[in-house]
């Protein structure tokens, strides 16, 4: 198993690599000069070459790239350009953020997905199924940014239940967090519960015909053990394969969610970034998502692993 | 053949005249169903492939459901329940239980995420009021009979550490851990290495023999059905042909489509040859003449036979057939009866 880790992980390595050059290439080619940016507005001929200098922006683009993946392995990802903060700090900030934003969502499209896509698999072709993926499609076709904003006005604005936007850390208060993150949590959810029923209920519809799902009934069992026990155990490696991706996607932030709710979330800070060229910022961020993401897609495979006898006993 | 049952003992399992229709199908897919199997005894049912004998037997087990495969008739007398008017969950009950079914597809049967023994163990905790301990113990007490080799240490394999032998084995462990009044075995060696076969179906006899189980064996293979079946129960395209003991059947069967079965094989020992290639073809379940549904292959066909149903008459002691001009010889002069195989 430890062997088998040890592995993926060297795989990762390469994917790293050209993910940081596709970023640092990226970034070279766009335009705008980050000295003219630091400089401010002076434009002081003198500050802009020592800029260049300083941050060694006259060097071949080349060097410029090992010292930027020198310092990064140093745990050195730069400084923000804008606020002069660590850009290190800056995602330590924001990044619990969007974890307990993720973690919320999962757990609403596990909560509502799972079950919904098993019950139109057990049910398929009555009514169950067709309300079921009628509400699924329309749950895939909703954007996030109108649902959220139609919850804001129904939920914060019309009914006042809960706050419209802001963040407090579960920390401080646990109900207030709660309170501030279950909307934007709901809307990132049910988008993915969407897709996690659809892929449940396919997987479900394979297995349910499977040759011991017949000798489970023959031994007897009841419905319920049949499904859970004996069908829905095989439908989850593709389901749970799928989810560390799903995962994977929501802690690159949720770019449109945060915005409109407002979250300091990873989405917020890449979206700022951008917009003000602050390139050691866009850099941490996208670097920072690569790794959480071959960090998910590492998970899925050990989780795979894990959960099939056949794979675990060819170690 | 020569085992000591009790021709006078009740039968465990009596069917009678069933009957079943899929959804929207044209036809009945089995018709006229009718046999019987007391303690003890085996009953072989021969025919060919796609003539309905998984059908029936899952039926039997309520393992087809009724929203797709329609009663349209028939009783399935097993104790005092009739099978087919059960309830899921009273049927449920029995199944594993005191019916129990090994399937044609060892390789697939076996769930493959959990251990053997946890699968074995599974259905006598389901029916009997035992611990789990108790119940492990009569998963690897199964395991050893079923002859397994070093059971103990397969008890917490995969199915996938298996054979496929080793797999049917398994599921006969399964099938009869809570010794049941009746075991059906559909075709359990046809998806098996040859040699694998033989050793399975003496499995099977010998299990049988130990526990006193009423055995429905299924088969194409009209060896097995001369070393092992008492009775033998002949199907064609969903109708019942012919049913009698083993020796009638062998050594003076009646309907011809039997009659071409049985000159194909050129002597009746142990697993020798398979059903015969009788010319043309089974017709599809919307072309099935409303008489005998054997006309448009049999050589002795009249006119009559394509729209009148031949009953199922008694031709000897125990001995039925369903075809209008049985006994043959009576009606149709030697020399044609020799040709019936061909
Ligand atoms: N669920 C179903 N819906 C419609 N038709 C079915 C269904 N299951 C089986 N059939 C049809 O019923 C017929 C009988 O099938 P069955 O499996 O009983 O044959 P069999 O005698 O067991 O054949 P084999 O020896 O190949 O196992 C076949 O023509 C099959 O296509
Ligand atoms: S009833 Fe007619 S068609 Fe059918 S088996 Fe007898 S002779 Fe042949
Ligand atoms: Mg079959």
């Amino acid at each position: 198993m430890l062997s088998y880790i040890a592995r993926r992980l060297v795989i990762a390595i390469p994917t790293l690599i050209l993910v940081s050059i596709f970023v640092f290439v990226l970034q070279k080619l766009l335009p705008g000069d980050p000295a003219l940016v630091l400089a401010g507005e002076e434009r002081d001929p003198e500050m802009l070459a020592f800029i260049r200098e300083k941050y060694r922006l006259n060097d071949p683009i080349i060097m410029q790239y090992f010292y930027w993946m020198k310092a990064m392995l140093q745990g050195d990802l730069g400084i923000s350009l804008r606020t002069r903060q660590p850009v290190l700090d800056l995602i330590g900030d924001k990044l619990p953020v969007t974890v307990q934003l993720a973690v919320m969502a999962m757990i609403i499209a596990f909560a509502i997905g799972i079950p919904a896509g098993i019950l139109s698999a057990v049910k398929k072709g009555t009514a169950v199924d067709y309300i079921a993926n009628f509400v699924a499609l329309s749950g895939l076709s909703i954007p996030n940014f109108w649902l959220g904003i139609m919850l804001i006005m129904l939920v914060s604005v019309h009914l006042g239940w809960l706050p419209a936007s802001g963040y407090v850390s579960p920390f401080e208060d646990p109900v207030k967090s709660f309170q501030t993150m279950i909307m934007p949590a709901f809307v990132l959810g049910t988008a993915l519960a969407a897709t996690l029923m659809r892929h449940t209920r396919s997987a479900m519809l394979g297995v349910l015909k499977a040759d011991y799902v017949r000798t489970a009934r023959a031994k007897g069992l009841l419905e319920h053990t049949v499904i859970l026990k004996h069908a829905f155990r095989n439908a989850l490696l593709p389901i749970v394969t799928l989810s560390a991706l799903l995962f994977g996607e929501l802690l690159a932030g949720a770019v449109l969610t945060e915005q409109i709710f407002t979250i300091p979330g990873f989405g917020k800070l890449i979206v700022d970034a951008v917009f003000t060229r602050d390139y050691a910022v866009v850099q941490g961020v996208v670097m920072c998502t690569a790794a959480g993401f071959i960090l998910m897609n590492l998970v899925a495979d050990v989780l795979y692993f894990l959960l099939n006898p056949r794979m675990r006993s060819s170690l | 053949m020569s085992k000591a049952i009790d021709l006078n003992a009740a039968p465990v399992l009596s069917v009678e005249n069933l009957a079943l229709r899929f959804k929207g199908a044209p036809a009945n897919i089995i018709d006229g169903i009718s046999f019987a199997v007391r303690p003890g005894e085996t009953l072989c049912i021969v025919g060919e492939s796609g003539c309905g004998k998984s059908v029936t037997a899952l039926s039997l087990m309520g393992l087809l459901p009724r929203s797709v495969a329609q009663v349209m008739s028939g009783t399935a007398m097993f104790g005092d329940h009739d099978l087919l008017e059960l309830s899921q969950r009273a049927m449920a009950d029995l199944r594993g239980n005191t019916i129990s079914m090994i399937f044609q597809e060892p390789m697939t049967s076996l769930n493959p995420s959990y251990r053997i023994g946890d699968q074995i163990a599974e259905v006598v905790l389901r029916h009997k009021s035992v611990t789990r301990a108790e119940a492990r113990q009569r998963a690897l007490q199964m395991l050893d009979r079923v002859k397994i080799p070093a059971a103990s240490s397969r008890l917490d394999d995969y199915p996938h550490e298996l054979s496929g032998g080793m797999r049917q084995r398994v599921m006969i462990a399964m099938a009869l851990a809570n010794d049941p009044a009746v075991l059906i075995a559909d075709e359990p060696t046809t998806a098996l290495d040859v040699t694998i076969q033989a050793q399975i179906i003496d499995l099977i006899e010998e299990l049988q023999k130990e526990t006193g189980t009423a055995l429905v064996m299924i088969t194409h293979d009209l060896g097995v059905v001369a070393e092992i079946a008492d009775r033998v129960c002949v199907m064609y395209a969903g109708h019942m042909v012919e049913d009698g003991p083993v020796e009638a059947i062998f050594d003076d069967p009646q309907h011809p489509y039997t009659i071409g079965l049985m000159s194909s094989v050129p002597s009746v020992g142990p697993r020798s040859g398979r059903l015969a290639a009788i010319g043309g073809m089974v017709p599809a379940i919307d072309n099935m003449p409303s008489g005998c549904r054997f006309t448009p292959r049999c050589p002795f066909a009249q006119t009559n036979c394509a729209v009148s149903q031949p009953p199922l008459d008694e031709l000897g002691p125990s001995h039925r057939a369903a075809c209008h001009y049985a006994p043959l010889e009576t009606v149709f002069p030697e020399a044609v009866f020799q040709e019936a195989g061909s």
